[in-house]
C-alpha cells in the first residue's frame, strides 16, 4: 500500500496563521488533491480547500504547491522525490480566507467590467455562419477554466495590491482577445479597450501566465503581444500622428472606445480625449510600480527578440535564477494585507 | 450562539448555477423579475462543465435528414418508452432555437464546411446531432451562460448604476430548506460558506436546477456538489420524485490510477472511431447487441468500420450503443474474467487514426491521459470501467411548465434535477439540450406563476428558527460521528447492493443499512467553527444524500423488470407490463419515504404512429398494440 509522506499546509485565515506540519500516506497515482481529501478524511475534517471536477476541467482548486502555483488535481504525487516534503499555501495575489480557500472575487469584479459579445445586428439566430479555422483562435481563449492561477502569477498584481484597481489581468486580457477574434463581434475597439481601461499597457510580457497555464494556452504569444502589436500600430501610424499634430482633438477620427452598457463603469472621464493611454483619468495613480508600455521600435513595431527563449512559456515567473524546488525552510506564506500604507491614497 | 440571519427579497430563486439554473435565471430576469442564483460553487464551476460530447439537436446541419421527429424517436427508444412522451416531444423540437440562441450569446461551436453549426455522432443518435466545441462543449455552454449574465448585468448596471439589481448571484452558497407558506412556496433558507453565515431569500417561486446524486456511489464522475440536494427539498417541501430506480453508469470511467477512477472519459471517443477491445483483443461489443436494436447496428467489424465514412449505407457499429447497454457489456466482460488488471477493459484509439487527429478532436481526452495517468492515447489503449454518471429519476414535473408536481406550489425543476424527460436511460448529448431547454421553461413559467400571484407568501418565523437549528446541530455536537466516514459508509452501501446489477435480497439488506445510517446521521458530528468549514457542510448534505438513496432503494426493489439504468439479475427482462408505471417517491412528516405506482402519461396519436409496429410491439402489451392498430395512421410510418 501507500507511504507516508511529510506535508506541509497553510492554515489559518485572515486574521493568520502558521504553515502546519502532517504525516499523510500516499498511494501509487495520487495527485495533491487526494492528499487534502486524506487529511480532510483522517486528521483535519475541517480544513478549508475548494475543487469540483478532479479532472482539470473547472479550475477550482488553484493553490501553491512547493511555492509553484498549480492545479492540485492535476499534480501527480510522483513528480516530487519520495522523501521530498511538499508545503502548500494559498494562491498569495488573493485575500485568504481559510486555510487554502481564497478571495477570488476581484476576478468577478473585471469579468463584469469587461464588455461583454455584442451580437451583430440583422443577424437572426440560427443564421450565424463562420469558418473554422476563424472560430479557433477565439476557440483558444474560451478553453480557460478560469483557476484564476494566471491571475496570480502576474506580477503586475502579485504583491501589488494598488495595481488591481487599474489592472484586469490576464484572464480578462484574453477575453478582449477572444471577442476582438471573434469573427461576428460586433464591437471593433476591443484592443483599444483593452489598452485603456483593463491596464493592458502594465504588462510587460514576461509570459509568467503562460506558464502556469494549466490549458497551455499561450496567453501572452496568442493573446496579448497581437492585442499590443496592433494598438502600437495604430499609435504609431505617421499619419495617425501627423494628424494628430495637424487637427484639433475633436476632428479625429478616433473609435469610440467606451461602451454603451458600461460606460458609467469606465473610468469616467478619460474617454473623450486622444489617444488611449496606461493611466486614464479617474484611476488611481500609484507610485509604487508604474504602468510600462512595451519597448517599441522606430518602424512601430515591437521588439521581439525577448521571445526567443530557450524553452516554451519564457522565464519563470520568479526569476531565471530561481530553481525549484524552493528550500523549505524558505517557504512561507503572508496573507496579502488589505491595508496597504505605502500606496492607498488615492489620486 | 447569536445568530444573524440577511434577509433578501427576490421574485423568483434558482438554486443551482449550472447550465439549467443560468438558462433559467436568464429566463426570469428577460421576463422582468428580480432573481437570485444560487452557486453551491464558485459562479461558473458548474458540473456542467463535465460534459465533453456535446449538446443534441437536430438542426440538420451534417445530415439534413435529421429532424425534430427522428431525434423525438432515438430519444424515446433510449429511454425505453419509459420517457414522458411530452417533455421528449418538447426537447426535440425546442433544442435547436435554444443553440442558435447560445450564439447570440457568443458561444463558438466547431463549424461545418459551409459554416454552420458542426454536429458529431453519439450513442443512440440515428445521425450527426450533437453541436460541440471539442470534447470541452459543457464548459463552452456554462461559459456562454456566465458571459450572458454578466452582460444583463452590465445592461441593469447601465440603466440602475447597480450590477445586482436584477439578477444577483451567491456564489459559495448553499440552501438547506425551502420556505413554505402552507403549500406555497415562501423563499429558502441557507448559508454562505464562506463565513458560515445564513441567509434567507424570501420568494414566491423556486427553481431547482441542484443536478444529481452521484455523490452517494464510491465510483462516480461526480463531484462533491452532487448530494442531491433538490430532490431532497422538494421531497421535504411536498413535491414527488419518479424514476428513481434509473441512474445511468457511464460505460467508460477511467479506472486507473486509483485516485481518478470514475473520471470521464467522453462517448465522442467511440464516436470518432474509439473501439472497445478486452483483454483477448476482442471487439466484444458485437454479441450484445440486443434484439430491439439489432436492425440499427452493425454485425461485422467491416460495415462498423465502414460506417464512420459511410454511415447512410452501413449499420453503426455496436460501440455506439445506448449507455446502459455498453455499461452492462463491459460489467459482464469483467465479470467473466476478460478486463483488465485494474478491472476494466480497454478503449482504443490509437490504432484506430493518426496521432494529430486525436489530439484535435479528443484534445481534453489526450491531456486528461497524459497528465493523470501518464498515458498516451494516440500510442496506447485507455483503461476504463463504468462509473456512476446521471440519475435520470428526479422531480416530477410537469412537462410544459417544468412545475413541480404535488403538494406544493411556485415550485419548479429543471436539468438533471427534474425526472421523466430521459425515461430509463438518458442519451449522450440529451442532458445539455434538456437543461436549455426545460432551464427556459422553468424560468419563463416562474416569472409567470409570481406575475399571477394575487398576495405574496409570507415565511413564519419558527419554519426559520427550526432551519436554524438544524443547520447548526452537527456543530453542537463536535464529538458526533465523522461525516467524511459516514459519506463513505453510504457510499460502499449504494455501490455494492444497488448498483448496475441488482438483486432483491441485497436491495431489502441496503433498505435495513440505510435506515441504520439515517440513526448515524442525525448524529453527526463536526469539529471547528462556521467559516468555510467543509466537514459541516458535508454533515448537513449527508441528510439530503440519504433520503434520496433511500428512495433509489425503494424504488429498485419495487420494480421487478430490467429497464435501461435498473438492471435486476432476478427479473432480467424487460416487461411491458411495467412500462406502464412511473414509481413516485414522497416523505411524511417523519421523514419516511413512501412509493406509490402511477400511471404513465399515454403517447398522443401523432407521436405513437412516428413508430413502426414491429419496434412497439417489443415495448408495448398485447392491449396496447390492439389500441395501436386500431389507430388510422398506424404502420404508415416507413420503417427506420
Amino acid at each position: 500500500m501507500g507511504t507516508k509522506r511529510h506535508f506541509r499546509v497553510w492554515r489559518g485565515d485572515s486574521s493568520g496563521g502558521e504553515i502546519q506540519d502532517f504525516d499523510v500516506e500516499v498511494n501509487e497515482g495520487e495527485v495533491v488533491l487526494d492528499i487534502i481529501h486524506r487529511l480532510q478524511a483522517t486528521q483535519t475534517p475541517d480544513l478549508a480547500c475548494r475543487w469540483n471536477c478532479k479532472a482539470g476541467k473547472c479550475g477550482s482548486c488553484s493553490m501553491e504547491i512547493n511555492g509553484m502555483p498549480k492545479l492540485g488535481c492535476m499534480t501527480r504525487m510522483s513528480t516530487f522525490e519520495e522523501d521530498e516534503t511538499v508545503t502548500i499555501t494559498p494562491l498569495r495575489t488573493f485575500p485568504v480566507i481559510r486555510d487554502l480557500v481564497t478571495d477570488v472575487s476581484f476576478n468577478y469584479e473585471k469579468a463584469r467590467e469587461t464588455p461583454a459579445f455584442a451580437p451583430p445586428e440583422g443577424v437572426a439566430p440560427g443564421q450565424y455562419r463562420m469558418q473554422q479555422v476563424d472560430v479557433e483562435r477565439s476557440q483558444e481563449f474560451r478553453k480557460c477554466i478560469e483557476c484564476y492561477l494566471c491571475q496570480n502569477t502576474c506580477h503586475v498584481v502579485r504583491d501589488h495590491e494598488e495595481n488591481k484597481t487599474a489592472f484586469s489581468g490576464p484572464r480578462f486580457f484574453i477575453r478582449a482577445a477572444e471577442l476582438d477574434m471573434h469573427p461576428l463581434d460586433a464591437r471593433e475597439d476591443r484592443k483599444e479597450y483593452a489598452q485603456a481601461h483593463q491596464g493592458l499597457g502594465y504588462c510587460n510580457i514576461t509570459k509568467c501566465c503562460t506558464e502556469v497555464c494549466p490549458e497551455h494556452i499561450k496567453i501572452t504569444d496568442n493573446a496579448i503581444i497581437p492585442m499590443k502589436e496592433r494598438v502600437v500600430d495604430r499609435r504609431y501610424d505617421p499619419l495617425v500622428w501627423l494628424g494628430r499634430k495637424i487637427f484639433r482633438r475633436d476632428q479625429l477620427d478616433e473609435p469610440a472606445r467606451v461602451p454603451a452598457t458600461v460606460s458609467a463603469s469606465a473610468s469616467g472621464g478619460g474617454s473623450a480625449d486622444s489617444t488611449p493611454e496606461v493611466h486614464t483619468s479617474g484611476t488611481p495613480f500609484t507610485s509604487a510600480r508604474q504602468g510600462e508600455a512595451p519597448p517599441v521600435r522606430d518602424d512601430g513595431k515591437m521588439d521581439v527578440a525577448e521571445l526567443a527563449l530557450p524553452h516554451q512559456g519564457g522565464p519563470s515567473p520568479f526569476g531565471d535564477d530561481q530553481e525549484f524546488p524552493l528550500p523549505v525552510e524558505d517557504l512561507t506564506y503572508n496573507p496579502p494585507s488589505k491595508e496597504d500604507p505605502d500606496s492607498k491614497e488615492d489620486h | 450562539m447569536t445568530t444573524r440571519i440577511e434577509r433578501h427579497h427576490y421574485d423568483v430563486v434558482v438554486i443551482g448555477a449550472g447550465g439549467a439554473g443560468l438558462r433559467a435565471a436568464i429566463e426570469a430576469r428577460l421576463a422582468g423579475k428580480r432573481t437570485a442564483i444560487i452557486s453551491k460553487s464558485l459562479f461558473g464551476k458548474a458540473h456542467t462543465v463535465m460534459a465533453e460530447g456535446g449538446a443534441a439537436a437536430a438542426m440538420g446541419n451534417v445530415n439534413s435528414r435529421d429532424n425534430w421527429m427522428v431525434h423525438f424517436r432515438d430519444t424515446m427508444r433510449g429511454g425505453k418508452f419509459l420517457n414522458n412522451f411530452r417533455m421528449a416531444e418538447l426537447h426535440a423540437k425546442e433544442a435547436p432555437e435554444r443553440i442558435w440562441e447560445l450564439e447570440t450569446y457568443g458561444a463558438l461551436f466547431d463549424r461545418t464546411k459551409d459554416g454552420k453549426i458542426s454536429q458529431r455522432n453519439f450513442g443512440g443518435h440515428e445521425y450527426p446531432r450533437l453541436a460541440h466545441v471539442g470534447d470541452r462543449t459543457g464548459l463552452e455552454l456554462i461559459r456562454t451562460l456566465q458571459q450572458k449574465i454578466v452582460s444583463l448585468q452590465q445592461e441593469d448596471f447601465a440603466e440602475t448604476g447597480s450590477y445586482d439589481s436584477k439578477i444577483r448571484v451567491f456564489a459559495e452558497t448553499t440552501i438547506t430548506e425551502l420556505m413554505l407558506d402552507g403549500d406555497r412556496v415562501a423563499g429558502a433558507f441557507g448559508y454562505y460558506r464562506e463565513t458560515g453565515e445564513f441567509l434567507l431569500l424570501e420568494a414566491p417561486a423556486v427553481v431547482l436546477a441542484t443536478g444529481g446524486v452521484g455523490r452517494s456511489y464510491k465510483v462516480t464522475s461526480n463531484s462533491w456538489e452532487y448530494t442531491g440536494d433538490g430532490h431532497a427539498l422538494a421531497l421535504r417541501a411536498g413535491a414527488t420524485l419518479i424514476n428513481m430506480e434509473f441512474l445511468q453508469f457511464h460505460p467508460t470511467g477511467m479506472v486507473w490510477p486509483p485516485s481518478v477512477k470514475g473520471i470521464l472519459v467522453t462517448e465522442s471517443v467511440r464516436g470518432d472511431g474509439g473501439v472497445l477491445r478486452n483483454s483477448e483483443g476482442k471487439r466484444f461489443m458485437f454479441n450484445y447487441v440486443p434484439d430491439v436494436f439489432r436492425k440499427q447496428y452493425a454485425d461485422t467489424e467491416e460495415e462498423a468500420d465502414r460506417w464512420y465514412t459511410d454511415p447512410d449505407n452501413n449499420r453503426r457499429p455496436p460501440e455506439l450503443l445506448p449507455r446502459d447497454e455498453v455499461a452492462r457489456a463491459i460489467n459482464s466482460e469483467v465479470k467473466e474474467g476478460r478486463g483488465t488488471k485494474a478491472g476494466g477493459v480497454y478503449l482504443d484509439v490509437s490504432t484506430r487514426m493518426p496521432a494529430e487527429t486525436i489530439t484535435k478532436r479528443l484534445p481534453s481526452m489526450y491531456h486528461q491521459f497524459k497528465e493523470l495517468a501518464d498515458v498516451d492515447i494516440t500510442k496506447e489503449p485507455m483503461e476504463v470501467g463504468p462509473t456512476c454518471h446521471y440519475v435520470m429519476g428526479g422531480v416530477e414535473v410537469d412537462p410544459d411548465s417544468a412545475a413541480a408536481f404535488g403538494k406544493v406550489t411556485g415550485l419548479f425543476a429543471a436539468g438533471e434535477v427534474s425526472g421523466g424527460m430521459h425515461g430509463s436511460n438518458r442519451l449522450g448529448g440529451n442532458s445539455l439540450s434538456d437543461l436549455l431547454v426545460f432551464g427556459k421553461r422553468a424560468g419563463e413559467h416562474a416569472a409567470a406563476y409570481v406575475d399571477a400571484l394575487a398576495k405574496r407568501p409570507r415565511v413564519a418565523t419558527s419554519d426559520v428558527e427550526s432551519a436554524v437549528d438544524v443547520a447548526l446541530a452537527p456543530l453542537n455536537r463536535q464529538s458526533g460521528e465523522n461525516p467524511y466516514t459516514l459519506q463513505q459508509d453510504l457510499q460502499a452501501v449504494m455501490g455494492d447492493l444497488v448498483g448496475i446489477i441488482r438483486r432483491a435480497g441485497e436491495l431489502t439488506d441496503a433498505a435495513k443499512r440505510l435506515q441504520e445510517l439515517k440513526q448515524r446521521v442525525a448524529n453527526v458530528g463536526a469539529t471547528g467553527g462556521r467559516k468555510y468549514n467543509p466537514g459541516w457542510h458535508l454533515a448537513l448534505d449527508l441528510r439530503n444524500m440519504l433520503v434520496v438513496s433511500e428512495c433509489t432503494a425503494k424504488a429498485a426493489l419495487e420494480r421487478e423488470e430490467s429497464r435501461g439504468g435498473h438492471t435486476r439479475e432476478d427479473f432480467p427482462a424487460m416487461s411491458p407490463d411495467w412500462r406502464k408505471v412511473n414509481l413516485v417517491c414522497s416523505v411524511d412528516k417523519s421523514g419516511d419515504v413512501h412509493l406509490e405506482r402511477k400511471p404513465l402519461p399515454k403517447m398522443r396519436e401523432e407521436l405513437i404512429t412516428l413508430f413502426d409496429r414491429t419496434e412497439l410491439s417489443k415495448y408495448l402489451t398485447d392491449g396496447e398494440m390492439v389500441e395501436f392498430d386500431a389507430l388510422p395512421g398506424a404502420g404508415k410510418t416507413e420503417a427506420k
